[in-house]
């Protein structure tokens, strides 16, 4: 139970980093990507900035034994560059996150299954 | 929709497109503030339940029924989920949002997007954040591509086929 709230709490926070940041708006997170037209560059400084603090923050986390609600860390271990890697990624992430208009990743499925209004199924990093 | 339109003239490229609610101003500080918003989270996630926060992996493995163990999965989509929902309660009004994108187009890219992250296990927020905060050449690697083809393929379909 106090890992189901941690974890809902954890979520509320990432949701509220997306929303703070601006990158609930599609529109915002594409002009990102418009070096030619309407250039914003938000997005550089929410991924360098997330991508900072979690690096600081993790280099602390990795020195204890082992996480609070757990036995252990669940980490990825493979460290080699397979096919799937490489060609899925850009498959998807460039025509499918632009298709959409929306940003890069998060929640695509749910745009499919939720009955959520698009403000809330799109609100994506 | 309004009728204003963007011209550019690339030489033998040219394209006009309406602009009217797409044009979003640079915004320095919320758009650090938001970041580390999601950075703690992520520290979080991780000293708490020892996970990646990763969007499409926790949702992936919450669509897994042999794990008994998903109930935080279920927890943490509902949070992010819930997260724009008590933003607009609490402003009362709605969260800037501008898409000229078609739904059909959205369901198409949300299938296509979903086969992606899956191929390349992990999204924005797996690879962009977490795995590159662990220095994992997977993540790097993913990242550098996704970023490159998105530019590219904004350009090609806002640029060259003047889409929207």
């Amino acid at each position: 139970m106090r890992s189901l709230v941690s974890a809902l709490a954890i979520g509320l926070v990432f949701g509220a980093g997306i929303i703070i940041s601006g990158m609930s708006n599609p529109a915002k997170v594409l002009n990102f990507f418009d070096l030619a037209g309407t250039w914003d560059p938000s997005l550089l400084l929410v991924m360098t900035s997330a991508l900072v603090v979690t690096l600081v923050g993790y280099s602390w986390v990795f020195k204890r034994p082992a996480p609070l609600f757990d036995v252990r860390f669940h980490l990825p271990t493979r460290r080699d560059l397979d096919l799937p890697l490489v060609g899925g990624r850009r498959f998807s992430a460039s025509v499918g996150d632009y298709l959409a208009s929306a940003p890069v990743g998060r929640y695509r499925p749910l745009v499919l299954v939720s009955p959520l209004p698009s403000c809330l199924s799109t609100q994506c990093l | 929709m309004q009728e204003n339109y963007s011209t550019a003239d690339f030489g033998i490229l040219t394209y006009k497109r309406p602009i009217s609610n797409m044009i979003t101003d640079f915004s320095p500080i919320s758009a650090l503030l938001g970041g580390t918003l999601i950075g703690t989270a992520a520290i979080a996630l991780m000293v708490l339940h020892g996970r990646i926060a990763g969007m499409t992996g926790i949702l992936s493995g919450a669509m897994d029924t042999a794990d008994r163990n998903r109930g935080w999965r279920f927890a943490f989509l509902l949070g992010a989920i819930a997260a724009p929902l008590v933003a607009t309660l609490t402003m009362g009004q709605p969260l800037p949002f501008a898409s000229d994108a078609p739904v059909g187009a959205v369901l198409f890219s949300g299938v296509i997007v979903g086969i992606g992250v899956s191929l390349a296990g992990g999204c924005t927020s797996g690879h962009g954040v977490c795995g590159n905060a662990r220095l994992s050449p997977r993540s790097m690697v993913a990242t550098a591509i996704f970023m490159a083809f998105t530019f590219a393929t904004v350009f090609i379909v806002r640029h060259v086929l003047g889409g929207f």
